[in-house]
């Protein structure tokens, strides 16, 4: 993922890139079947490790999916993770510092 | 009077601009690369709809003349309109070229000095050279001509890459390119400057730059993956409030919107003194005024094919614009001789490649021209030969709006051709398609030049088509504006196919497929004319709801 | 942490106001505090950036939908005190279509701010 937490106005606006194919399950491979879905289905966030954002998302979000985010009081050196987690179970977090 | 006078007493006191106020730009926009002089024919149809219908820029002929009180016959009214267009183009000679439009630029600055010229895009595109010198042509004329600020559209079709390049390094402490509407995929930052400050005669005037919004959608998103466009009110709000904050006595937004874009944006933003737009090739005698919140703001459209010069002057007093005199002016090859510098410049870029563009490819024996929501006979002979040489039944042509004209007796040479068709993605395609998607192809574009919210045009004009005969309703909704499709008389079946040829596809796939370049397809139809090609009759579509419009004669 | 929910029923619900039911709003009425930002005309219609904001008090919900999508729901997000009520994606879009932001409120009500955003085949040009 990719992560940026920049401070404004004593908050933080977060901006985060992930990477993920975010399949619809609506396709069709050159044979004509179905492609199954395989896209984000949650999306959590935390500021210094408290709980903060949390959101489900359906397969209409776009292939390499965009967030952003502001957290209130977020000052410069705080540190802001990102997790998210799709319908295969994988998962995965990232962290970067509010700058 | 005008008639009957002699070309010289017609265009007496044509170029006699008294200078007016302390602040002076000169705008240029849309020259689509055309280094010499040139015929262009404007149109006979430019429908406004809606809200639009009946006013700038939606007026043609006599009625775009009564609202500029040009007299019928004039040098002027020849530049402006397509009245008497083979007469008048005989009488008056070409128009524009960098040499002429060199002198002109020289007389204006020093009437005025300190003022900028601010080029407004389409500029490194529309011509053989700028397509095989990937715009380097342009840049170097650019750079000699002296402009100072620059936007663009068309430039992004020589890839993100070129562009960069251009900006970085040929326009390095020369020519400024703005545009605030420009940013990365990714995190949106700005790809190039939102603005420059410049002070002129001690005023600090702001140029923001407003790019084509949507590059990627009316050319291929492949070549400007990395950035996006848009219109963004908002954030054009913010820059110029920056600006004002900053200083600025005088903000001009250097545009590339369109100008129904760009009425529609200076009724909605506020604190801008003029939107010097571009896109629409709409050549503007008057400057439009238009009220906001903050007061109000001009919109003018300075044409296309380096055939005028605008010329906008401000008198700034107690750190505001109090009042503005505007001309455009049309630039007559005969009455304003070439500057030897400029010309030289062009001569030298040209040499390399004179032979290649001058070869005679037939005559025509019709007026060839482009210009017009429907059609044109310029593309009319695209359409004939794509369908004749590929055995298509059906062909369309993107409704561009550069394109030069050629008179009843000239030569059709493979510059002609190349300033038709060049550009990076003129591959020509031939494909199977249903009467369905032949309907939504129809209907997509349609909504792009009717819709009643400029916000949702794009500036072109309709798709040409060849073969097929259609009935357009532009006031009707979206989807349902066209009807009463038929081939050789018959009704277009849905769910039947259809082979119909095409160019410049915007899909990256299209790009890979091997297909040749449009002009090679062109070439061979020409060259198997016989040395003639007949008048070609554009084939148009009928028109149900809209009229009678001064945007149509 | 968070517990891992997904509300499957409202991801497969094929009208705004099913997949705003699934989350326990009522029908909703469009308000002036809900606002959409998207843009008139889709650059990508595989990559539409649309965000949603709400100055309503005791909103619970952000929600963004696309209506003509094979199913309407893009994203759902839940606004805490710890973030403002401002929230930004980018969604695929099929077809020409209304894009709504829907904010829903503790007592249950929900408010909609739409708009319509044009898919087009593109390639014509000035
Ligand atoms: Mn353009
Ligand atoms: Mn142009």
């Amino acid at each position: 993922m990719r992560i940026r937490a920049q401070s404004q106005g004593g908050n933080a606006v977060v901006r985060v890139l992930m990477s993920h194919e975010m399949e619809t399950g609506q396709r069709k491979d050159s044979a004509g079947k179905t492609i199954p879905a395989w896209h984000i289905t949650n999306v959590t966030a935390t500021h210094n490790g408290k709980p903060v954002l949390n959101a489900e998302w359906g397969p209409a979000v776009a292939k390499n999916p965009f967030l952003q985010f502001t957290v209130k009081g977020a000052k410069a050196g705080d540190k802001i993770a990102v997790t998210w987690k799709d319908n295969k179970g994988d998962t995965r977090t990232d962290e970067a510092a509010v700058s | 009077r005008w008639a009957s006078a002699d070309a010289a007493t017609a265009s007496n006191r044509l170029y006699d601009v008294p200078r007016f106020g302390n602040v002076s730009l000169l705008h240029m926009t849309d020259c689509h690369a055309q280094l010499k002089p040139i015929h262009f024919r404007e149109p006979s149809v430019n429908l406004g709809v809606a809200d639009m219908k009946g006013r700038l820029p939606h007026l043609v002929g006599e009625h775009l003349l009564k609202a500029a009180k040009v007299p019928a016959g004039s040098a002027e009214a020849h530049a402006l309109t397509c009245l008497d267009f083979e007469q008048a183009a005989s009488r008056y000679g070409k128009v524009g070229g960098f040499a002429h439009l060199a002198t002109l630029v020289k007389q204006l600055k020093a009437s005025r000095p300190g003022a900028l010229l601010l080029d407004g895009g389409d500029t490194w595109q529309g011509s053989a050279t700028s397509l095989w010198t990937k715009g380097q042509d342009m840049v170097d004329v650019c750079k000699l001509l002296g402009v100072d600020v620059m936007t663009g559209h068309w430039e992004f079709t020589l890839g993100m890459e070129r562009v960069k390049e251009i900006v970085e390094k040929d326009f390095a402490g020369r020519v400024d390119f703005v545009a605030q509407n420009v940013k990365t995929t990714d995190f949106g930052d700005p790809v190039f400057k939102p603005y420059v400050m410049r002070e002129i005669n001690g005023v600090p005037c702001a140029i923001i730059g407003q790019a084509f919004p949507y590059t990627p959608i009316a050319n291929p998103r492949y070549m400007v993956a990395d950035w996006e466009f848009g219109i963004r009110d908002d954030e054009m709000q913010k820059v110029v409030d920056e600006a004002r904050a900053k200083g600025a006595q005088v903000v001009v937004v250097l545009s590339h919107n369109g100008m129904d874009v760009d009425l529609k944006m200076a009724s909605r933003v506020s604190g801008i003194d003029a939107i010097l737009g571009g896109h629409t090739h709409d050549g503007m005698p008057v400057a439009s005024v238009v009220s906001n919140k903050g007061g109000k703001t001009l919109v003018t459209n300075a044409g296309s094919n380096g055939k005028f010069l605008a010329v906008m002057d401000f008198d700034v007093k107690g750190g505001k614009v109090v009042d503005y005199r505007y001309r455009l002016l049309p630039v007559f090859a005969n009455m304003l001789p070439a500057d030897k510098e400029m010309d030289a410049l062009i001569r030298r870029i040209r040499a390399p490649y004179e032979a290649k563009l001058a070869e005679k490819l037939a005559v025509t024996e019709g007026t060839l021209y482009r210009r017009g929501n429907f059609n044109g006979s310029g593309d009319q002979l695209l359409l004939d030969a794509l369908m004749d040489v590929q055995g298509a039944e059906i062909a369309f042509s993107p409704g561009f709006r550069w394109g030069t004209s050629l008179l009843a007796g000239q030569d059709i040479t493979r510059e002609w051709l190349m300033d038709m068709t060049a550009t990076t993605y003129s591959y020509a395609t031939v494909s199977d398609m249903s009467g369905e998607m032949i309907k939504t192809v129809l209907e997509d574009v349609a909504d792009n030049l009717f819709n009643p919210d400029p916000y949702y045009q794009q500036g072109g004009d309709m798709v040409r088509v060849g073969g097929l005969q259609y009935t357009i309703d532009p006031t009707a909704a979206m989807g349902k504006r066209i009807g009463e499709m038929r081939l050789n008389g018959k009704p277009i079946e849905a769910s039947r196919s259809y082979k119909v040829a095409g160019w410049a596809p915007v899909a990256e796939e299209a790009a890979k497929a091997g297909n040749k370049p449009v002009w090679e397809v062109v070439e061979q139809w020409l060259k198997s004319r016989g040395g003639k090609v007949a008048a070609r009759s554009p084939n148009v579509p009928k028109i149900a709801g809209a009229l009678p419009n001064p945007g149509f004669i | 942490q968070f517990a891992w929910a997904f509300n499957k029923s409202a991801f497969e619900a094929k009208s705004i106001a099913d997949a705003v039911k699934a989350y326990g709003g009522a029908a909703p009425a469009e308000s002036k505090d809900v606002t959409l930002t998207a843009p008139d005309i889709a650059e990508n219609g595989a990559v539409v950036p649309m965000a949603a904001a709400s100055s309503l008090p005791g909103v619970k919900h952000l929600l963004i939908l696309v209506e003509k999508n094979p199913s309407a729901l893009v994203a759902k997000f839940d606004v805490s005190d710890a973030i403002e009520p401002n929230l930004a994606t980018r969604a695929k879009m099929g077809q020409t279509s209304d894009v709504y932001a829907v904010a829903i409120t503790n007592d249950g009500k929900a408010y909609y701010a739409k708009k319509e955003v044009k898919v087009t085949l593109g390639g014509c040009g000035g």
